[in-house]
């Protein structure tokens, strides 16, 4: 069955300007865009249509840090849909002060080949 | 109390403060002190974990904690000197700060000039006054963030936001990613308060139910919250009769604005502009008190950190030209010359800004004995007379000791001799 072509509003979320878009498209094939201040927000939507992503951002345990917790970010963003399964996987993971700026606490999460670093130093207690 | 004399001091150590420090020592300072209460240099950002900061100045999407650690390394590189944990107490127009530490106890710090980057607090629930119980379990959004981001410490379970801005917005995702249940954010506004992106990203994505034009109007529970009842508005912002709904929650968070932090600026004499709550700012970012400047969230409340970092650089370049020109102006001497009948004046030469601390003295003999009454005369080389002081005797067998006032400072600004004669009084 031939696909429909049809209009679906997003926020691009690439940049703090927030463009409203209107997306023309036909399944996931973008036929235009419209509202986007820069090429970025075709991408965004080009990428919202197949395959979303999102930054990781969360802490995972210390033990022995200045603070009980790091706070961490995925190197780049990774597919909604291991989002959560990443999320769970955080939780199990626990490290060992000092730590270092942009130390890898998870590698290759879920396969997606992006790693989970921290996004401070923290010294020993 | 230890003193210590600096060119440039700057009271916080968020991003205003630290982009402040950095310029001011471009700008030729030497001596520059970044003072935080905190252990760490960063301010409020070392509990914003979440992305969206730096996409104007590096260009790149950073958490909070990464712009930090960048301003920080550009701090470390330009020699400024760090003192955390370190509270201000006080603040004189005379740019004196008074700061107690545990590792240095009180200290008076004299500065050259002073660049204020306190930032701002959060509103609370006393300053919006919303009617019921007094239960534990009501906290400012800022409050949930340092609990779950540095401390790791979730409050509850079940979550009413007030407030639509960016922090109760990046709240309501930070706690579903924790496993909390955020049952309902609501927003007095007929429209969000904060950026389209964090709707999208942290109200959308997670389907947090948002309601517009609705507002707290009880919070219930005798010893911990219960419930939070919520009711729509109308176009005056009153909560409408017969619209209230009950919500079941063990946590409110409040986000319902921030205020600029000016209790030591006020101690100070800077005036406040009632409209931001933060100084009155020329385009050097200088207060109504000479030397002392202020920048970010304690002049008004910005949006973007990038914002605030700017403002820092221009306030702390303006603090550092004015600390280079003070301090050449204390190396400048005014040179005390012996005018009509004076023998010879101790000391030869003075500093104009010593007059800062308090008054001065200076000796001197006559060359002939007047048995009458003398008027003895302190006159610039531009003419002016900047002081005068009536004898009844003047022998050269006893030296006269005189004073210069601390309030003459200001028509010194550009003399270089001061001339002293001693005359007779005609008709006294
Ligand atoms: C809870 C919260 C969340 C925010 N989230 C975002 C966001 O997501 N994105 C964004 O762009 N902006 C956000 N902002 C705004 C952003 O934090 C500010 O724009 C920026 O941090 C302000 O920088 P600042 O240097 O003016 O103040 P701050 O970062 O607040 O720094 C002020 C510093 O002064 C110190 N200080 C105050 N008084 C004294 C004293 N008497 N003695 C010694 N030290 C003192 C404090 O300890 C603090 O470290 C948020 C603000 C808050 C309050
Ligand atoms: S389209 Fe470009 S300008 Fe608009 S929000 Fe996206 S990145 Fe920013």
């Amino acid at each position: 069955m031939p696909e429909k072509e049809e209009i679906t509003k997003l926020i691009c979320i690439m940049c703090p300007m927030g463009c409203e878009l209107k997306v023309l498209h036909k399944g996931k094939d973008v036929l235009k865009v419209e509202g986007n201040g820069c090429p970025l927000g075709i991408k965004f939507a080009k990428e919202e249509l197949t395959n979303p992503k999102r930054v990781i951002i969360t802490t995972v345990q210390v033990e022995g840090g200045l603070y009980p917790l790091v706070p961490v970010r995925s190197e780049k963003p990774v597919p909604k849909s291991v989002f959560f399964k990443i999320l769970e996987e955080l939780r199990k993971v626990k490290v060992k002060a000092p730590l270092k700026f942009h130390q890898v606490v998870l590698k290759n999460a879920m396969n997606t080949g992006v790693n989970i670093i921290t996004t401070r130093a923290l010294p020993k207690a | 109390m230890r003193e210590k004399a600096i060119d440039v001091a700057i009271i916080g150590s968020g991003p205003a403060g630290m982009a402040a420090a950095i310029s001011a020592k471009q700008a030729g300072a030497e001596d520059v002190l970044l003072i935080d209460r905190e252990i760490e240099e960063g301010g409020i950002l070392n509990q914003c974990i979440h992305n969206g900061f730096g996409t104007q100045i590096f260009r790149k999407d950073l958490t909070g904690p990464e712009y930090v650690h960048f301003f920080a390394e550009k701090v470390m590189a330009s020699n400024v000197k760090v003192w955390n944990d370190t509270m201000v107490l006080e603040l004189t127009p005379e740019r004196e700060i008074y700061a107690i530490s545990p590792e240095r106890g009180m200290v008076k710090i004299k500065a050259r000039s002073v660049v204020l980057a306190m930032g701002c607090r959060e509103r609370p629930r006393g300053a919006i006054n919303i009617p019921g119980d007094r239960p534990s379990g009501v906290y400012t959004a800022g409050t949930v963030q340092r609990l779950i981001n540095i401390e790791g410490y979730m409050p509850g379970e079940r979550f009413v936001i007030l407030g639509s801005g960016d922090i109760g917005m990046i709240m309501a995702r930070r706690v579903t990613l924790e496993g909390g249940r955020v049952e309902r954010v609501v927003e007095i506004l007929p429209y969000l308060s904060g950026l389209r992106r964090n709707y999208s990203q942290c109200i959308v994505d997670y389907n947090i139910p948002l309601q517009l034009s609705h507002t707290v109007v009880r919070i219930n529970g005798r010893k911990h919250l219960e419930s939070v009842t919520i009711a729509k508005v109308d176009e005056k912002r009153k909560p409408i009769a017969g619209t209230e709904e009950t919500i079941p929650a063990d946590t409110l968070i409040l986000s319902v604005g921030l205020i600029p932090e000016n209790e030591l600026s006020k101690q100070a004499g800077v005036l406040i502009d009632p409209l931001t709550g933060g100084p009155y700012v020329d385009e050097s970012m200088q207060t109504n008190i000479p030397g002392i400047f202020a920048a970010g969230n304690v002049v008004h409340v910005y949006d973007l950190v990038d914002w605030v970092s700017k403002a820092g650089e221009l306030a702390g370049r303006s603090a550092g030209k004015y600390a280079v020109k003070h301090k050449e102006e204390s190396r400048r001497k005014i040179r005390l010359l012996p005018g009509k009948n004076v023998h010879h004046i101790v000391p030869q030469f003075f500093d104009p800004l010593s007059l800062e601390e308090g008054e001065q003295k200076i000796q001197f003999r006559v060359t002939k004995p007047f048995e009458t009454t003398v008027k003895v005369s302190m006159i610039g080389n531009n003419n002016k007379k900047v002081k005068e002081r009536i004898l009844r005797y003047a022998r050269p067998s006893e030296m006269i000791e005189i004073n210069i006032p601390q309030s003459i400072i200001g028509s010194l600004s550009r003399v270089k001799t001061l001339s002293i004669d001693v005359e007779e009084v005609k008709n006294a």
